[in-house]
Order: C-alpha cells, then sequence, then structure tokens
C-alpha cells in the first residue's frame, strides 16, 4: 500500500507541470452539499472548482514575482443558517483563508457577510442577489450577482412590449430573496403603467399549489411572474402544467435555470427565468476566457450545459484572481481597493461595485437577461436568451401556445 | 364562487391523503402509546420506494403501491424490534427519541444516497374542468386510492382475528396478554402496519408533488395537526380529521395569503389540543 | 453553598471558559461561544424535562422569540444592547407563564405534541408578521455595534455577556435543585397527582417553572443574533435545534446541572467535529443518531449516569 502511494506521489510529481509555487492562497467557503438549498448550490461549487483547476494549471496566480496556488477550504452548510458563522470564523482563525466566497443564496450570505467585516477579510458575494446586506455599512463585500430589485426588470420590459394590457401576478416564495425580488418588481411595473392584479407569498416549504393557482384563475391573471428556489419552483411549474393553466407568460425565478429542470419535460416548454447569464452572450472579455471558451470547458469537465450559477461562480474566481494580480499583494485592503476601482467587462459581463459608503460593494455593472425554454425543430427543449430583443438568439414566444 | 368550490374540493383530495398519512400515526400510538417521530421519514422512504419502482423498475407507478406497502411493513417491523420494543412502557421522552433517532439515521442515509435535489414520478392522468379551472386527475386517482386503503384498514381491524387483537391490545394490554393475546407480537405487527401506511401514503404524495428525503417533514407535521383534530389512538378520526384538514385549508386559502395558511393550522391545533385533548370526534378529556 | 464541592466546580468551569479563549485566542472563543449557548439551551430545557418531567419539544420558541424581539428593539427602537436583554426576557417570561397555564394543562405526548404546535404557528406568525421583518427578518446595522467598539470588539462583550448567562443558568438549576420549589417540582415528576394530594400546586409550579425555563434562552437569543448580525424566522425557530437540545440532555444525562451543561458542551464539540471532518461530514447525521440510538437504548442516563455507576463519589459530587 505505501509501495503505492509512494510510486503515485512520484509518478505524479514527474508528470506535474514544472512550476515551483511560492506559497498558496487559501480561499474559503461554505457550499449546500446537504439540505434544500443542495441543487441550486451545486453548479456554483463546479463553476468555483472549475476555476481553481484552470488556474492552477496555468500556473497559479502571480503577485509580484511569485506565483500562487489556489486552494480551497470548503465545509457543508447544510443549507441552514444556523452553522454559517461558526464555519466562516473557522475559515478565517483556523484553517486562515486569505480570502472568502459567499455561501449560496441569500439569507446564508446574509448570516456570513458579517464575519468579513469582523475578520476583515475580502468575500466575493455570488448566489446571493439580496441588496439589504450590503446597506449595513461593509468595507469588503464584493457582489457579483444584479441586485434582486431589478431582477425582473427584462421580463417586465418584454411584457410592456408585447403586451401592455397584460394582467399580471406576483406568485413568490416568502423568503429573503424572492420578497426582494417581488417588490422591486411591483415598484418596476408600476413605473411601467403595468397591470398587477395578485401579489401573493407563498410558504417556503410549500408543495401543493393548487390553492394559490386557483386563487390565480380567479384573478383572471394572464401572465404569471415569480417562484424562489430550485425546490418550490419546479414544483410550482410542474402543477402550473398539470391544472392546465392558461397563461400567456410564465416567468419564474432561479429553478428553470438549473440544468435539472428539463426533467419536467412538457411542463418546463414556454418557461422563461430572468438570468445572470446564459452561454449565448458575447462579450468581448478584458480577461479570462469568452463565454464560449467557458461553456465548452465546463460541459466537458461536467457533462451539463453551464447555467448562471455555475457562471457566477467561475466569474467569482477570475474577478478575484485579477484584483489580486492588479494588487500585487495579498492584503484585504489592497485587494479591495482595487476591487473598488474595477470597472471590466467579463465573459459574464460587466463587473462594476458601488463604492458608496451607504451601499458598497452592490453589483451597478451587470445586466441580466430573460431566458426562456423553447423547443427546437425536432422537438428538443433548450433555452434561449429572448430578451433583451437585441441581444436574443430567439425571438419571445408570447403567449405560449401549448 | 366557482373558486371557493374548487379550492374545497382540491383540499379535500389533499386531506384524504393527510388522513391516510396520519393513520399510520395515529394506529402506532394507540397500540403502544408511541409518537413516531420517525414517521416522516417513513413517508420519505415511501416516496422514494415508488421512484425506483416505477422508474428503475419501469412499473406502473399505482401497481407499485403494495409492494410499497409490503416493504414499508417489513421495514417497520424491523425497526420495532431494533429501536422500539426496548422503550415500550418506559416514559415517553426515551420513545421520542428512540424513533427521533432512527429518522435522524434514515434521513442522514438518505442525503448521503440520494442528495437533496427534489425527485419527480411522472404521471399523465388528464384533470378534470370546472370552468376555467382544472383538478388534476393524479390528485383525483391519489385521493380514491387513500380512501380505500383507509376503508380497508378498517375492515382490518374489526372484522379479523388479528384486527381484533390489536384492538385489545390497544385498549388493555394485560388484559389481551390474559386472554392468550401474544402481545409483544401484535405490537410488532401494529408497527409494520403503521409504517406500511405511512409510506404508502408517502408513495401516493410522490405521485403529485416531486420530493426529497427531507420532505416528509411537513407531512409528519401535518399528521400531528391531523390526529390531534381527530383523537390521538382513533384511526377513524384520522381520516375525519385529515379531511377537516383539508377542508379549512380550501375554504381559508381564497379568503388570507397562503402563507398565513400554517398559522392559522398550528393555532388551531394548540388551541384544540387544550380545549380537545380526545379529539373533536369524541366526547370527553384527556388524562 | 459554599460547602459544596459542586458550587465551586461551576465557578472553576465559569472561569475556564473565561480565561481560555483569553489565552486561546479567536478560534477558541467562537467554538466556546455556540457551545456555551446550547448548555445555556439544555440547562434551562433540564428545569422542565428532568426536574418536572415534562417533555418540552418546543424550548426554542423561547429563544426565538427573545432574539425577535431583542434585535427589533435594538434596530427598529434603537435600544441599547442590555435594555434590549432585559426587555426581551421580561416579555417572553410573561407570555411563557400565560401560555404555560393553558398547555400545560395536558400531560405527557399530548403536552410535547403542543410545544411542537407552538414553535411551529409562532414562526410561520413571525414570517408574516411585517413589523419583524416577515421572512426576509431584521438586519443590524454595523453601527449599531459602535457602543461596544465596533464589530470586531462587540464580539468580546456579546461573548462574556453569553458567559454572563451560562453562569446564571446554572446558578439557577442549582438553586432550584435545592429549594423547597425544586422538591416540589420532582414531587411533580414522579406522581403529578400525588404531589397534588400532598399540597402542592401542581398547574402553578408549572407554570413557574415553564415561564422560569423561558428567561435565560431569551436573553441567549438575543444575544446570539445580535452577534449573527441578522434574524431569519426559520433560523431563530428551527425544531431541529430544539430536539438536539433534548438530544444533549440525554447526552449528559437529564435531571443534574452537571449532566445538561455536559451534555451541551460535548453534543457542540462533536457535531461540530463531525461536520468539519472530511472522513464522517457526509454521514454526520446517521453517527450522531446512531448515538442516540445507543444512549437511548442502553444508557438513559447518559454520562452521568454511567458516572454514577462506575463511582458512588460522583453521585455525592455532581449534582
Amino acid at each position: 500500500m505505501k509501495k503505492l502511494a509512494l510510486s503515485l506521489l512520484i509518478s505524479a510529481s514527474l508528470t506535474a507541470p514544472a512550476i515551483s509555487y511560492a506559497k498558496d492562497i487559501v480561499i474559503g467557503f461554505t457550499t449546500s452539499e446537504t439540505g434544500k438549498l443542495n441543487a441550486d448550490s451545486t453548479p456554483q461549487l463546479q463553476g468555483f472548482e472549475l476555476w481553481r483547476d484552470q488556474v492552477n494549471a496555468a500556473g497559479g496566480i502571480k503577485v509580484g514575482n511569485d506565483h500562487y496556488k489556489v486552494k480551497f477550504v470548503k465545509y457543508d452548510d447544510q443549507s441552514t443558517a444556523s452553522r454559517v458563522q461558526q464555519l466562516y470564523v473557522r475559515l478565517v482563525t483556523q484553517d486562515n483563508a486569505n480570502f472568502l466566497f459567499s455561501p449560496y443564496s441569500s439569507g446564508l450570505t446574509a448570516t456570513a457577510a458579517i464575519i468579513s467585516e469582523q475578520y476583515g477579510k475580502v468575500m466575493i458575494t455570488t448566489g446571493a442577489a439580496e441588496g439589504k446586506t450590503y446597506e449595513l455599512g461593509n468595507q469588503y463585500l464584493f457582489q457579483m450577482y444584479t441586485p434582486a430589485n431589478l431582477y425582473l426588470a427584462s421580463a417586465l420590459d418584454a411584457v410592456k412590449a408585447k403586451d401592455p394590457g397584460a394582467k399580471i401576478a406576483l406568485i413568490y416564495e416568502n423568503g429573503g430573496f424572492a420578497k426582494a425580488v417581488a417588490k422591486g418588481a411591483k415598484q418596476y411595473a408600476g413605473k411601467l403603467g403595468l397591470n398587477v392584479v395578485m401579489d401573493e407569498a407563498y410558504d417556503p416549504s410549500t408543495t401543493d399549489f393548487s390553492p394559490i393557482l386557483n386563487k390565480v384563475v380567479t384573478s383572471g391573471a394572464t401572465v404569471l411572474i415569480g417562484g424562489g428556489h430550485f425546490a418550490d419552483g419546479s414544483t410550482l411549474a410542474r402543477q402550473l402544467h398539470e391544472q392546465n393553466m392558461k397563461l400567456k407568460m410564465i416567468s419564474l425565478l432561479v429553478a428553470p435555470d438549473v440544468p435539472k429542470f428539463v426533467e419536467l419535460g412538457d411542463a418546463a416548454y414556454g418557461v422563461s427565468v430572468p438570468s445572470q447569464w446564459e452561454p449565448e452572450v458575447k462579450f468581448t472579455p478584458d480577461f479570462g476566457p469568452t463565454a464560449a471558451q467557458f461553456t465548452k470547458e465546463y460541459k466537458a469537465r461536467y457533462h451539463v450545459t453551464p447555467g448562471y450559477h455555475a457562471a457566477g461562480g467561475y466569474a467569482s474566481g477570475i474577478v478575484l484572481e485579477h484584483a489580486i494580480e492588479q494588487a500585487g499583494s495579498l492584503d484585504t485592503d489592497k485587494v479591495a481597493a482595487a476591487l473598488n476601482k474595477m470597472n471590466a467587462t467579463t465573459f459574464y459581463g460587466n463587473i462594476q461595485f458601488a463604492t458608496d459608503k451607504s451601499d458598497h460593494g452592490l453589483q451597478i455593472g451587470h445586466d441580466m437577461v430573460l431566458a426562456q425554454w423553447q423547443k427546437d425543430s425536432q422537438g428538443k427543449l433548450g433555452k434561449q436568451v429572448v430578451w433583451p430583443a437585441a441581444a436574443g438568439t430567439a425571438p419571445l414566444i408570447y403567449p405560449i401556445s401549448k | 364562487m366557482i373558486g371557493i368550490l374548487v379550492s374545497v374540493i382540491n383540499g379535500l383530495l389533499l386531506g384524504s391523503i393527510y388522513g391516510l398519512a396520519a393513520i399510520g400515526l395515529t394506529l402506532i400510538f394507540g397500540v403502544m402509546k408511541v409518537i413516531n417521530l420517525a414517521h416522516g421519514a417513513m413517508i420519505a422512504l415511501g416516496m422514494f420506494a415508488l421512484y425506483f419502482l416505477a422508474t428503475s423498475g419501469g412499473m406502473n407507478p399505482y401497481l407499485a403501491l403494495p409492494l410499497v406497502a409490503i416493504g414499508g411493513f417489513v421495514g417497520g417491523v424491523a425497526v420495532y424490534w431494533i429501536g422500539v420494543h426496548r422503550v415500550i412502557g418506559r416514559a415517553e421522552l426515551m420513545s421520542l427519541l428512540a424513533t427521533f433517532a432512527v429518522s435522524m439515521i434514515i434521513i442522514g442515509l438518505g442525503t448521503a444516497l440520494w442528495s437533496t435535489s427534489p425527485y419527480n414520478v411522472q404521471i399523465n392522468i388528464p384533470g378534470v374542468a370546472i370552468g376555467n379551472y382544472t383538478i388534476p386527475g393524479n390528485h383525483l386517482v391519489a385521493a380514491v386510492i387513500a380512501i380505500l386503503i383507509a376503508a380497508a384498514l378498517y375492515l382490518f381491524l374489526f372484522y379479523t382475528r388479528l384486527g381484533k387483537a390489536i384492538r385489545a391490545v390497544a385498549s388493555n394490554r394485560q388484559a389481551a396478554e390474559l386472554m392468550g393475546i401474544p402481545s409483544t407480537r401484535v405490537l410488532a405487527i401494529a408497527f409494520g402496519i403503521g409504517i406500511g401506511i405511512a409510506a404508502v401514503a408517502g408513495a401516493l404524495i410522490a405521485t403529485l408533488f416531486p420530493f426529497t428525503i427531507l420532505s416528509g417533514g411537513g407531512y409528519e407535521l401535518k399528521s400531528f395537526v391531523v390526529t390531534v383534530l381527530g383523537g390521538l389512538g382513533n384511526p377513524a378520526g384520522a381520516l375525519l380529521g385529515g379531511l377537516l384538514l383539508g377542508f379549512i385549508e380550501g375554504v381559508v386559502s381564497p379568503f388570507v395569503d397562503v402563507s398565513w395558511t400554517p398559522v392559522i393550522e398550528f393555532s388551531l391545533f394548540v388551541v384544540i389540543l387544550i380545549a380537545f385533548p380526545m379529539g373533536l370526534f369524541r366526547v370527553g378529556r384527556g388524562k | 453553598m459554599l460547602k459544596k464541592p459542586f458550587f465551586w466546580i461551576m465557578v472553576a468551569t465559569v472561569i475556564a471558559f473565561v480565561v481560555m479563549p483569553i489565552f486561546g485566542g479567536i478560534g477558541v472563543r467562537e467554538s466556546l461561544f455556540l457551545a456555551a449557548v446550547y448548555m445555556i439551551l439544555a440547562l434551562n430545557l433540564n428545569l422542565m424535562i428532568g426536574y418536572t418531567g415534562y417533555v418540552n419539544f418546543g424550548s426554542i420558541v423561547f429563544f426565538g422569540l427573545g432574539g425577535t424581539l431583542g434585535i427589533y428593539a435594538i434596530t427598529v427602537m434603537g435600544w441599547p444592547l442590555w435594555a434590549a436583554l432585559i426587555g426581551a426576557a421580561v416579555v417572553v417570561a410573561l407570555l411563557a407563564l400565560l401560555l404555560g397555564l393553558g398547555i400545560l394543562r395536558l400531560r405527557g405526548a399530548y403536552f410535547a405534541l403542543a410545544t411542537i404546535g407552538v414553535v411551529e404557528a409562532t414562526k410561520s406568525f413571525v414570517s408574516n408578521f411585517d413589523p419583524f421583518g416577515g421572512s426576509t427578518g431584521m438586519y443590524i446595522s454595523f453601527s449599531s455595534y459602535k457602543p461596544l467598539g465596533g464589530p470586531r470588539e462587540a464580539l468580546w462583550i456579546v461573548y462574556f455577556l453569553v458567559i454572563a448567562v451560562l453562569a446564571a443558568s446554572l446558578l439557577l438549576g442549582y438553586m432550584i435543585k435545592r429549594s423547597r420549589f425544586g422538591l416540589g417540582l420532582f414531587a411533580i415528576r414522579e406522581d403529578e397527582d400525588a404531589a397534588m394530594v400532598l399540597g402542592v400546586k401542581a398547574p402553578l409550579f408549572k407554570a413557574i417553572i415553564y415561564s422560569v425555563s423561558s428567561i435565560l434562552p431569551a436573553m441567549a437569543g438575543v444575544l446570539f443574533f445580535f452577534k449573527n448580525g441578522v434574524i431569519q424566522p426559520d433560523q431563530a425557530f428551527e425544531l431541529t435545534l430544539s430536539i438536539e437540545a433534548i438530544v444533549m440532555l440525554m447526552l449528559g444525562g437529564q435531571g443534574t446541572v452537571f449532566g445538561a451543561a455536559l451534555g451541551g458542551f460535548a453534543y457542540e464539540q462533536f457535531r461540530g467535529y463531525l461536520l468539519t471532518s472530511a472522513t464522517f461530514s457526509n454521514f454526520h447525521l446517521v453517527i450522531a443518531g446512531a448515538l442516540l440510538l445507543l444512549i437511548v437504548l442502553f444508557a438513559p442516563g447518559g454520562l452521568t449516569g454511567w458516572l454514577h455507576e462506575r463511582w458512588s463519589l460522583t453521585r455525592r459530587v455532581l449534582e
């Protein structure tokens, strides 16, 4: 056994590229390996890991004249906030993390965020769109996602253009993220002069949506916008289909962007999702890969087309990498200064952080798109970018005809 | 108006399944005074059993139900001998914790094996349209099956030797023992039946909604509410309690935001428990 | 009291909690913080389960409600931390007294079920109640930590406050055990009807102990969520934590102050280890469950019971 291990070690050292790493850069985070956020959190973790392996294969992060190898330390947060702080403190104090990534979801990130302030570590937040966390007076948080209040802007723009008289039902999970999205959407709909006929939250553990769907029918709504995370959103989509709801447009948060959503089959058809990123977008990156390169490499490794959770994870890595290289140091304040100055385009889109004290770290450069599940000529389901129309890969199907 | 009617029908359909799930819980409590905190985990195992029989095994989901029930029964008897037998007759804290420990083990294993991403059993049965509303076909079928199973259990308990033995042990174990009923074996069988019913209820729920290994928890809480409405330890009451809970959900939801439904449900639960500890369908006071 | 060895064991425990992080650093402090919170929960739950024989499955409601009210006082009403602590404790204790007069008419399994209902009802109410931020919860602005010297320094102050609550929990459990009131509770635990015949005012005693057992967890809730920076209902009212508190009590041995404290401490260390260990993290629930089952089936006295069986000396020293 020992012999085998030894020979493996030798052969590994022989085949490894001849890079001498000065030291490790330790990045710490928790991820939802178990619990209700598992399906949403996994692609984000895969994005992180793809970035790490690519950076290390290419020689690590260059700080001054030294090459640093990226090392992750991660723990399972079980999708609940109760141990998040303990784990993040452990990452900082015992595992000596230099930098932090956020957990998945607004709720867990809100709990983790304070650690970055208490222990003076930069935290790149991804998979966490809710904006309130950034208004508490932080210095070291940097958000990768377009904030929640703008999430549904593209969907509402599309409705406004296609059918200004539509009756909109806002149906969303009673939780931090979805509620913030719904609040922003309602304001934006008011600004566009759209008619919101129903505005109602459901319990996060809801599995039976028929009471609420009956109310949607009663309200006479023609467009349904809302959802929350994967578990509730995919259930909602399935029941919309089973109850034969005659809606012209269905736009749900998060769930339709998770690759597993396609397992719903016909129920997935026509459902649209506000997305931080889609493989078809075409940005000319200032640094890092293009969207096509990222998609290809991700697919080669995980055998599935990446959604925006994966892209957000990967983009967090390259943004941090770029900032460290710019700063030429691992010092928190220097890297934070580089991030504050950043105004760059990546495969994931434009990245710029608010530097005001009142909302420091809020993402202000990035825009979202609207994607829709459509059928190709062979009847196979696939996601297409449908809004903004100029950036689209296919026209929005409106109304959905089943 | 039609909206309220449809909402009530939906509630009753689902209520019959809540009722079935609760029968499993209340039967066990009635016979051995054990509140089975592994109830939710067993419901979840029933969901997965159906999933694997239907997808990997290629069976028709409804024909797979008897297999799920038998599997649940066998598993239940095993759990009885491993975890429950030694705590019968001891302080209720012990049986609560023993069954909770079983639940932790099942959920832990389930999480490691199947992760916690949702699973789906695909069933296409055309629904019934009422005006603009649709009542999904799978809900109708599931409700009918739930009521049939509940009726079969009732016949079993009242008209077979074994059923009568179970009821005898439930009402007085010592007396039953004196009458020559092997009470320990009866307890194990009753526990197995309770778990079998919970597993079938879980399988029926799996035909309606996506699920994970954690999904049982919500139905366990609902089962508590239902058992309290119907009277702890009273299987016939549990079905009525389930229908009542479904009716309440159906009537309430058109008028208040659905996120308030749990507040109403659980407040009602506490109040009824204090005011009518024997359930709504039986007169008298708890000890 | 000063002559009893156990009193000095408690004093030594508290001193250790104060001294260890000063030398051990921040990592030690964080681990001890959570351990202290768990010990507070277990010690106060012991008053109900261990002393009175009533299985409270919903003890977490005190912790969550205390946290919710305290953070509301701090963020919305602008109260200082000390005032929020006292205010939350008083309100929770009064609510518990009223609730206790109602649900403590139930016994055994009926009572246990009712306490679960109380947690779920409270949780879903707070999730829908907008003044408490609804499901989004309440966020503490970093400027709220200014009076304590900034977010980093506040952690130390909050830690020492939690240790003060822990000390109070130890002392409370000890004094009740040695009082006439405590004797009344034990009588209720052994046989409530007989106790009533002997003149123990059982309904009143039960409601009082239910209320008393809510005060310190409520304060721990305020401190925990103040440190946490945000309070969300599904985190504040997590039924699992409530059940875990019972597990701690079983692990250490119910009915003794020593057992409750030891159980809280050991459980936290054990779960923390399983969760962060590369080998076990996938199976932490399975292992914790199997351990609990073994304790229930074969060692219902917990660690303390096991010690008592080994050495009769411990029976006289550990209370």
